[in-house]
């Protein structure tokens, strides 16, 4: 089981080493949404930091949301998909190497780089640890929910346009507890609870989707 | 519902040609053989050793080359990769596997799906029109593929709108209507 999702994880990182456009542009997209947002407002305007939890929020689901609809699609269309079913382990090994490697890729380093784009929204630097940690429990449930999404959606045509409106609604959740710890940290209160929260959230999806994203591609086969 | 009342059996050693006109199920057909879909009703019982599927699609990303694609298909299979270089030279294709599979032509990519059934041995062959795309020496390796997993008492089931490469009284020919 392992040595095939391992093998997984090799081929999804391999590929984006020949193909960098497709995870070097998300990070890109979120830096100019949130400097466009800064750039739009007052300047100096004390605002800026009460609203900079969701902005930074919004700004890398939107970015992560970029590459999505190609998770599962190159490998239905070419034929891959069909062979990973029949595989000696089936497919589900295959899924979680593809979610993580979407998270690696995608929500992971537009985490990394929130922290940056908080200070220029003028976010306290004691706010950051909190901000950090909500998006790394955070993009993951992204990558989850994103990659159900994508599984359920692989066989039609122009999903890029339907993915948006299935995933977005599903993260509430995540953004209104990610964002949520972020206002506490800043208002000087403790931030547990909604990381807490995030975290288990995360487990419950790393247990669940996985596995619902499998069936949901095995259906796409009828 | 494309097929009712449907029974087979195949024994060890039978080549079955699927025919019947597009659309008639064929490939349907398979990919219920395969498990890739479920019946409506009824069984299927595959060989415990394992069989090969070889659908429309080749099964090949192309930024990646022949031999990272067969390396990768090795993985999910959890079989040896020892054998992709021999299995490829036999199909002519060796020269070529470091090759990006978008670079082949069709042929050559229908060889290299072809080469998996030469890397895993299995008793099985479920083959969606593996002659598509081959040329006049292809068709001579397929016919030399079939006669020997055959002689080793494998069993295949072929679609094909071309007559096969083996005639002998090893094969069985269906019709879907």
């Amino acid at each position: 089981m392992f040595a095939v999702f391992a093998a997984a994880l090799r081929r999804e990182l391999r590929l984006a080493a020949r193909h960098k456009g497709d995870w070097l542009l998300p990070p890109l997209f979120y830096l100019i949404v949130v400097t466009l947002f800064a750039l739009g407002g007052k300047p100096n305007d004390p605002q800026l930091s009460a609203f900079a939890p969701a902005v930074l929020w919004v700004g890398v689901l939107l970015s992560a949301l970029l590459n999505l609809d190609r998770l599962f699609r190159a490998d239905f269309d070419d034929g891959t998909l069909e062979q990973c079913f029949l595989g000696a382990q089936g497919a589900m090994p295959v899924v979680y190497a593809k979610l993580i490697g979407h998270w690696l890729l995608g929500g992971l380093p537009l985490s990394l780089i929130a922290a940056p784009l908080a200070l220029q929204l003028d976010v306290p630097a004691t706010v950051l640890p909190t901000l950090l940690a909500g998006l790394l429990l955070g993009t993951p449930m992204l990558s989850l929910i994103g990659g159900f999404a994508a599984a359920l959606t692989v066989g039609l045509p122009r999903a890029a346009v339907l993915l948006p409106v299935l995933v977005l609604p599903l993260i509430g959740p995540v953004v209104i507890f990610g964002a949520g710890a972020a206002r506490a940290a800043a208002a000087g209160l403790s931030a547990a609870g909604p990381l807490y929260l995030l975290a288990s959230l995360l487990v419950a999806g790393l247990c669940l989707l996985p596995l619902a994203a499998t069936v949901a591609l095995r259906n796409s086969f009828d | 519902m494309l097929l009712t009342d449907f029974a087979l059996s195949l024994d060890a050693g039978v080549l079955l040609h699927l025919r019947g006109r597009n659309g008639a199920g064929k490939t349907s057909l398979l990919e219920v053989l395969a498990g890739l879909r479920a019946p409506l009703r009824g069984q299927v019982v595959r060989p415990e050793a394992g069989l090969h599927w070889l659908g429309h699609k080749n099964g090949f990303n192309g930024d990646l080359s022949l031999i990272e694609n067969l390396q990768y298909w090795c993985a999910l299979q959890q079989c040896s990769a020892a054998p992709i270089v021999t299995s490829l030279e036999r199909l002519g294709l060796a020269r070529l596997r470091y090759r990006a599979a978008r670079t082949l032509s069709a042929g050559q990519k229908r060889r290299a799906a072809l080469a998996r059934l030469l890397i895993a041995p299995r008793p099985l062959w479920l083959l969606d029109e593996p002659l598509a795309a081959l040329d006049v020496a292809g068709l001579d390796d397929v016919g030399g593929m079939f006669d020997q997993h055959l002689q080793q008492g494998g069993a295949v089931i072929v679609t094909s709108h071309q007559p096969l490469p083996l005639a002998d009284g090893r094969m069985r020919t269906m019709e879907l209507s």
